[in-house]
């Protein structure tokens, strides 16, 4: 599929899901639907879609021991191991796994590039991604905590605390969230990257540009409410807190706005589970990161091995006696 | 040469460099070009970094009068990688004949008003005599291959010898050939 | 873009648009080639650009399907009838069976961080090289059959048809890794592409398609124990030369204990050690090493080969070959194993050897008989590396050293692929270099240890039928090396594994003449001071020495 076609193929679908919600809420008045009933599918899919993932990944057996070992192994007592990029325990190999998931850790390896004469340009390409990505992961985790302050009440202080951290510049009214900030920033980072990068270009498909598209209407649609088109806050934690008690009420004048952010969030938790954002719960599974490189200490069980034909000394023997026996060789059988 | 395109030359050399960097690059497909362009590791991105500092070199011998031990060198480094690159050997060595083209644009204007043509074709001839030599040690590069595959042909020959082992040399071929004292395979 | 398609797809020779244009028409040149998705661009196979197909012969010694004569640039692949149905039920059954290889057919976001880590790319620059884009050759494929989107959707979903054209791709590119392991390090799921190679082997092989350079060697090493198909009494021959050799350089007469029962420890190399003018100098330095330190060990021709082709070819192939190993010290009655500098036998040691063939409880946990040393990270599979049994000979003292003996050495380590990526074997070696050689400099840290560069032959890679490719992916190496050479003088590239040292001497005679290849434990060979050792004048390649060697002095001075 060429990049053009990939490229509006994923835009249009986003647009055409805003309009959507916009005809529906505006046009067809289905409040409800949008406000309720989609919501409740989104999050069934992304519960079941998600559970389901994990249970077949996990059933599926780990037939070898393949970790990439990218540091000293633990051989002799005084050469130093490792314990982290080479771990030899089941502990040194969870911490392996919080910095890949916490600090992007791989990712972070494409930074170490030397500076020498040669070409001009930069080097810098690769700390972005990985800037990008960490920015784009954590602000939306930010985002995502914030949001309790519409499931729970009254709010924890926590989550106000958050806020406050969050909104550290004090700037605009009503304040500025720096996620806001970060997560539209990194979004638009990654999209132009596939965009103007020739090689992203050539690899990218409509399933890579259509989630950043969705994310990138997530935060639009969500910064226009709080910064630009004032939405009914109290009627939209009525509707929220409706939701998360199992008692949904449709209160009147929230806005278009909201129903198409509230259907574009739906979208992406329904979608969720059907795509590559799976790397989210896959990366827990990923077995050349996520076991210990011990095998030779510790035998790894293979669930299908079977036995296999071989050709055994005896038949070897058999083969070649009368050379191996001229050439003094010993033999088990002598004739 | 003349002292007055010596001189915008030398003016230039930065300008003209980076421009000639750019069409070699673009010899390479898209997806490519970007990573040989952008990456300055020359550990890195070695195909980018050998040519670019090739080029370098030329340019400075194109200027300052070419000695044909040091442009022999300078010359190898770039063709030696095109040389086994999915090039055909008009290809390979195409790289000395964008200069032209990028000298020609970006000095169009001053070519122009100072009628600098006759000076222009003395440095012609001496990128075509640049690209004479391309061609030998092209052809030499190639003969290296060849002699290597070759090479690699006969040692294993002689180990197959050495064990006592037939080798089917005209066909490439090391099987045990029956008869031998191998009947088993 | 659109527009870009559209363009005429005749190729323009270059001529045509270069020489006889004016320089006017000069200026106005595009050489920028049309962009097609990669899902349009079919194959090429290119003279020295392809390796051979499995020859029929082969194939049946190791009971491989669809055995059959044909040749990449034609255009009848002679596939089996019913082809398309035996890949797609082989990948079934393989999503069911590896989880690495489901998982890495789903979490792929195309971040594009391995997309510049692959040697071949790096050398190269075909596009479908980026290990993101070669293992989407496969996931393509994953899409339209196995998942729904990809069903309904189609293209869309980055879904594509399996075609004739596919398997042809499959081939080409499947033979352009070397599975080592360096995008892996880079990827933020650790995506290997290695597993997915191995798997896209596998299931090419389901229709009988398989390189003459791997499946040869298999079908060789499992009827007489080695790759090179060298019978016993050969070896045995090889080793008596080998054995005279050492003679007459050092003035030493060793044993060569060959299949002898009730020694210690079972020694197992790569057969390039017997007959690679490469290896050799390695056996012979190993000879003396162990004379020296009077080790109760055993060769065999049996095992005579660490490498594991098998490994490139299936799972199953791996475990075929590797059951000798076990089945050997076991007959012989040893104690342990030890292993020599051999890359790719490592990875199948350390990562399958244990599963597929063990539990090895008929021998014990390897102990060193000289210092009595426990090797605990051994204790199951039993088996020692050679850098870590002579690293801890060192630690302990029980070598005397005269590093100045390797002055004329200038040297650098190339790490394996294997051992560094699937094992972790870094300072084991430097430890040893370090201490037998005073002129050691490394290369830049972007290439070494994890971040290895492949030396562009592993994996069924290392022959010359596809030269060109095996020269592309090699550069990035013999560059490094040229690096330190040019900055250093280095004069000796150290390595730890057979397909290196045929590999690299290839490469580097095209890229880097100057610098030579060899093994770690040549040099640990030269540096030793041996009681008895008598007055001479070169190494143990014959190479002259800076000074010569005095019974009994070290750098000049008495021992």
């Amino acid at each position: 599929m060429s990049f053009g076609l990939s490229f509006w193929v994923s835009l249009i679908a986003v647009l055409a899901l805003i309009l959507v919600a916009w005809v529906g809420v505006e046009g067809a008045k289905l409040n409800f639907l949008f406000g309720a009933i989609i919501p409740y599918v989104a999050i069934a899919i992304f519960v079941v879609g998600m559970i389901y993932r994990i249970l077949k990944w996990a059933s599926i057996p780990l037939p070898f021991r393949i970790p990439t070992t990218t540091g000293q192994q633990k051989s002799l007592p005084w050469i130093k191991q490792n314990k982290i990029e080479n771990p030899s325990t089941a502990l040194g190999a969870a911490i392996r796994m919080v910095f890949e998931v916490l600090l992007f850790r791989s990712l972070f390896r494409n930074m170490r590039t030397e500076l020498r004469p040669g070409p001009r340009l930069s080097f810098a390409s690769a700390k972005w991604l990985w800037l990008a990505a960490l920015a784009f992961h954590y602000s939306f985790l930010i985002i995502l905590i914030r949001h309790l302050r519409l499931f729970i009440e009254p709010v924890p202080s926590p989550v106000k605390f958050l806020e406050m951290i969050d909104s550290f510049f004090q700037v605009w009214v009503p304040l500025v969230y720096i996620t806001d900030l970060m997560l539209i920033g990194a979004v638009t980072y990654l999209l132009l990257r596939r965009v103007f990068i020739p090689q992203m270009r050539y690899i990218s498909l409509p399933s890579d540009y259509f989630p950043l598209f969705l994310i990138l209407g997530i935060g639009i649609t969500g910064g226009l409410m709080r910064y630009f088109y004032k939405v009914n806050v109290v009627g939209i934690k009525e509707l929220t807190m409706g939701l998360i008690n199992f008692s949904p009420k449709i209160p009147e004048g929230i806005g278009v706005l909201f129903y198409i952010h509230l259907f574009l969030v739906s979208t992406l938790f329904a979608y969720f589970p059907f795509s590559k954002l799976m790397h989210m719960a896959g990366v827990f599974l990923s077995p050349t990161r996520n076991i210990a490189n011990n095998n030779r200490a510790k035998r790894h069980i293979n669930p299908w091995n079977y036995p296999v034909k071989v050709h055994t000394y005896e038949e070897y023997e058999d083969d070649y006696r009368e050379f191996m026996k001229d050439a003094g060789l010993p033999l088990e059988k002598e004739d | 040469m003349n002292v007055k395109l010596e001189n915008l030359l030398t003016q230039k050399r930065s300008t003209i460099l980076k421009k000639w960097f750019d069409v070699v690059i673009e010899t390479y497909p898209p997806e490519t070009a970007l990573f040989l362009r952008r990456q300055k590791d020359s550990i890195a991105n070695p195909v980018g970094s050998t040519i670019f500092q090739g080029i370098e070199d030329l340019f400075g011998e194109l200027l300052k009068g070419i000695n044909y031990e040091r442009v022999s060198t300078y010359l190898d480094n770039i063709i030696r990688v095109r040389a086994i690159q999915d090039f055909s050997p008009s290809q390979a060595i195409s790289f000395l004949f964008l200069l032209k083209k990028v000298i020609r644009e970006e000095l169009k204007k001053e070519i122009r008003e100072n009628d600098l043509s006759r000076e222009l074709s003395e440095l012609d001839s001496r990128i075509d005599n640049l690209a004479l030599l391309s061609f030998d040690i092209y052809m030499k590069c190639r003969e290296q291959i060849y002699e290597l595959k070759g090479y690699e042909i006969r040692s294993m020959f002689k180990a197959c010898q050495k064990a006592g082992l037939i080798c089917d040399i005209q066909e490439g071929e090391f099987d045990l050939k029956e008869g031998q004292n191998i009947d088993k395979l | 873009m659109a527009e870009v398609e559209k363009k005429e797809e005749r190729e323009v020779p270059y001529y045509e648009t270069v020489l006889g244009a004016s320089p006017e028409k000069l200026a106005t040149v595009d050489y920028k080639p049309p962009a097609k998705p990669w899902m349009d661009v079919p194959p090429k196979f290119k003279k020295l650009d392809y390796l051979n197909p499995a020859k029929v012969k082969w194939m049946k010694v190791i009971d491989l399907p669809f055995p059959r004569e044909w040749s990449p640039p034609d255009e009848d692949w002679k596939l089996p009838e019913n082809w398309k149905e035996i890949f797609l039920n082989g990948m079934e059954d393989r999503l069911k069976r590896f989880r690495s290889f489901q998982l890495f057919m789903d979490i792929c976001v195309r971040c594009g961080a391995c997309a510049d880590k692959c040697q071949f790319f790096i050398g190269g620059g075909d596009p479908k090289n980026m290990p993101v884009l070669r293992a989407e050759l496969l996931r393509s494929i994953y899409r339209r059959y196995f998942t729904t989107s990809g069903k309904i959707l189609g293209k869309i979903a980055g879904a594509r048809e399996l075609t004739v054209d596919v398997i042809k791709e499959l081939f080409k590119y499947s033979f352009q890794c070397t599975e080592c392991r360096r995008c892996s390090v880079f990827c933020p799921y650790g995506i290997d592409m290695a597993e997915i190679t191995m798997i896209a082997r596998e299931l090419l092989l389901l229709l009988g398609m398989h390189v003459n350079w791997a499946i040869e060697p298999v079908g060789k090493s499992f009827l007489t124990g080695n790759h090179m198909g060298l019978l016993p009494h050969t070896i045995k021959d090889f080793m008596d030369e080998y054995r005279d050799e050492l003679e007459k350089i050092t003035g030493f007469k060793v044993d060569v204990p060959m299949n002898r029962k009730g020694a210690e420890i079972l020694y197992i190399v790569p057969s390039g050690d017997f007959f690679d003018e490469r290896g050799v100098i390695l056996t012979i330095a190993t000879l003396l090493y162990f004379y020296h330190i009077g080790l109760d060990y055993t060769w065999s021709t049996y095992t005579s080969e660490g490498g594991n082709f098998g490994l490139f070819t299936s799972h199953e192939m791996i475990k075929r070959l590797n059951a000798k190993m076990y089945a050997e010290a076991k007959r012989l009655k040893v104690k342990w194993i030890l292993g020599g500098e051999c890359g790719h036998m490592w990875r199948v040691i350390n990562q399958y050897m244990g599963t597929v063939n063990g539990p090895a409880d008929f021998l014990e946990e390897p102990v060193s008989p000289i210092t009595g040393t426990k090797f605990e990270n051994a204790k199951d599979t039993k088996m020692v590396h050679i850098a870590e049994f002579t690293a801890d000979l060192i630690r302990h003292g029980k070598l005397k050293l005269d590093p100045s003996r390797n002055d004329h050495v200038i040297a650098t380590y190339h790490d394996s692929c294997n051992p560094s990526r699937a094992m972790g074997l870094f300072e084991e070696p430097r430890y040893i270099i370090k201490n037998v050689c005073n002129n050691f400099y490394e290369m830049p840290e972007s290439c070494i240890r994890e971040k290895t560069f492949c030396c562009g032959g592993g994996a069924g890679l290392g022959t010359d039928e596809q030269l060109e490719t095996l020269l592309r992916g090699n550069f990035p190496r013999s560059n490094a090396t040229k690096h330190v050479h040019e900055k250093f003088g280095v004069n000796r590239l150290l390595c730890m594994c057979a397909i290196d040292r045929a590999v690299l001497s290839m490469g580097l005679s095209y890229w880097c003449p100057q610098v030579t290849v060899g093994g770690v434990h040549e040099l640990l060979a030269n540096a030793l001071v041996i009681p008895g050792e008598s007055p001479r004048t070169v190494d143990l390649r014959r190479q002259p020495l800076k000074r010569p060697i005095t019974p009994g002095k070290i750098a000049g001075k008495e021992a």
